[in-house]
């Protein structure tokens, strides 16, 4: 328990670090890129999902590993669509 | 072993995360950067499903291929200007995806209770994290997607407020936090009887559920950029509590990048508006009518403003050293970015300096402006912040407003009636000459009148702004 807060703390204080040099610019991207990255969730719902035989556990982490599909796949490549079209002047 | 390899795919994934991330912080390298971030998620989903031993790995795979499916759906079709609220839907599943972990963690937890095998035993503390995981997956859930029903006018983006709602707030917390106790407790005294806990997580979910409808429906439209972001935020917080409920360093190191992004965006649009995250979250400020009614200031009465037309604008824009353009929601409604890049073009021919001021609260989410902008191939370098820009007022022939209202109304620095007053704005009046794109003279999304339409060097050209913009082009191409 004390080291995933050590974990987490650590994470939050790189996070803040790194994103507050985003420029303004990219600030959509930026949401809907880390929004992709929180769809992580999705290993947890394998884990859960995958490790008992128990019908209940799994049906709920089959639902649990679509939605987090969405948002992983949707984010990517959403933020890359909208990337793709920031260029500068030639 | 295999567990060992596992945790050092997740540590890869993390960096590669952080690297992503890092990425982002030019466009130049911001693309690179999202594809870094994609594969650190890849590596972390191969690892899982190949080292983990899943007894059920067909339905695992099945599940990714369905929501791949309807995520690039979404991701396709969207439209830029909808992006606001693919973004709220997004987070949104996020939210549910970890109250369902949680969920099944308890179905888990249940189903060795029952055999008796006592192999997963259920702490105190562990239930305490499930509990949290399924409050905040729920609030994210219910949250956005009133946010996204607000964002894409399904529901009116009016502040909704009832009697007593603060106090039904209250008691949902205090409901939450009951429940949260009375799992820890049931579930410490293992073999624990699994009821408690499942009643108790049933109870935390719909209180979630209410908690993060209360959350938005009080929030005015104007407001709607800051809710965006703090439930971008929940939906990390929701991710990292997940990991401390299973114990996986991958989910919270991932949440807590996100958490920390999202907290920094909200801070970013509260300072934008200058007020406090509690006086955004309390809400009723703006609605999406523009009802008319005139939020106090100084009398606009028995004022008169100048219309112009398009030729006259086309031929003061043309002789211009520098204009600037201020675009805003209504830019992105009237779909008249491409318009506007044009004219900008046609200007840039004739040897006039031309430069966009983008305010961050301009549009529906932060950023917003600049991705319509991007779409219509406006150069990055053309874009600039508001403290970047402000300075370069008092030397531009013309300034103008397309489709941005408060966000350019001078009350805001001086007058201390009005509820935008201390808002940081674009000093679009120190401009030789403003003009404002507008349909009519309704007031904007704040619901207050802007004294800038009275200003003797304004002048205001009504119309639709893609045509208005269209029709000055022409005019300018024939000068």
């Amino acid at each position: 328990m004390l080291e995933n807060l050590i974990v987490f703390i650590l994470a939050s204080i790189i996070g803040s670090e790194v994103i507050s040099k985003v420029p303004a610019t990219l600030h959509t991207p930026l949401m809907s890129g880390s929004n992709a990255i929180s769809g992580i969730t999705i290993v947890g719902a394998m884990v859960v999902a995958g490790m008992v035989g128990d019908a209940w556990a799994m049906w709920i982490g089959f639902a649990a590993i679509i939605f987090a599909t969405i948002n992983v796949v949707g984010g990517f490549m959403v933020t890359d669509r909208m990337l793709q079209m920031f260029k500068k002047k030639d | 072993m295999k567990q060992n390899l596992i945790d050092i795919a997740y540590l890869v994934s993390g960096i590669m995360f952080i690297y992503g991330l890092k990425r982002l912080q030019s466009p130049a390298t911001a693309r690179k950067g999202n594809q870094l971030a994609a594969v650190g998620m890849l590596v972390a989903i191969v690892a899982t499903l190949f080292l983990q031993e899943l007894l059920t790995p067909v339905q695992m795979l099945l599940g990714i291929v369905i929501g791949s499916a309807i995520g690039a759906m979404f991701a396709k079709r969207v439209e830029m200007t909808g992006m606001p609220e693919l973004v709220a839907a997004f987070n949104g599943f996020g939210g549910i995806a970890s109250a369902l972990v949680a969920g099944a963690e308890i179905a888990r937890f249940m189903a060795h209770n029952a055999a008796d095998t006592g192999g997963n035993e259920l702490t105190a503390v562990s239930a305490i994290t499930v509990a949290l995981s399924i409050l905040i997956g729920m609030i994210t859930f219910t949250g956005s997607f009133v946010a996204f029903g607000k964002l894409s006018e399904r529901i009116s983006g009016n502040p909704i407020s009832f009697l007593g709602m603060r106090f039904l707030t209250i008691l949902l917390v205090l409901v939450s936090i009951g429940s949260m106790v009375w799992m820890a407790m049931e579930a410490g005294a293992f073999p624990a009887v699994s009821d408690p806990v499942m009643y108790g997580a049933i109870a935390i979910a719909v209180a979630g559920a209410l908690l993060g409808i209360l959350l938005v429906i009080p929030i005015g439209g104007a407001d709607m950029p800051v809710v965006v972001a703090l439930l971008n935020s929940y939906s990390g917080l929701a991710a990292a509590a997940t990991g401390f409920v299973l114990n996986n360093t991958a989910l919270i190191v991932s949440g807590a990048l996100v958490g920390a992004s999202g907290l920094i965006l909200t801070n970013i649009m509260c300072v934008a508006m200058n007020r406090s995250l509690f006086n955004v979250l309390v809400g009723g400020f703006g609605g999406d009518s523009g009802s008319g009614e005139s939020g106090g200031g100084a009398s606009t009465a028995g004022l008169t403003v100048n219309s112009t037309t398009p030729d006259d604008v086309a031929i003061l824009l043309s002789y211009a050293n520098k204009v600037i353009f201020v675009p805003g929601y209504g830019m992105a409604v009237a779909q008249a970015q491409h318009a506007v890049r044009e004219l900008a073009e046609e200007l840039a021919k004739k040897d006039v300096i031309v430069k966009f001021a983008v305010h961050p609260v301009a549009g529906r989410m932060p950023g917003h402006m600049n991705v319509l902008l991007a779409e219509a191939n406006v150069p990055y370098d053309q874009l600039f912040e508001m403290d970047e820009i402000n300075g370069e007022f008092e030397t531009t022939d013309v300034a103008v407003v397309i489709g941005a209202n408060d966000v350019v109304n001078p009350a805001a620095r001086h007058d201390k009636s009005s509820p935008i007053y201390g808002m940081p704005i674009l000093n679009v009046d120190h401009a030789s000459t403003s003009i404002v794109l507008k349909r009519s003279m309704r007031p904007g999304y704040a619901g207050i009148d802007n004294e800038l339409f009275y200003n003797s060097n304004n002048q205001m050209l009504f119309g639709d702004a893609k045509e208005s913009i269209s029709a000055i082009t022409n005019e300018v191409k024939q000068l």
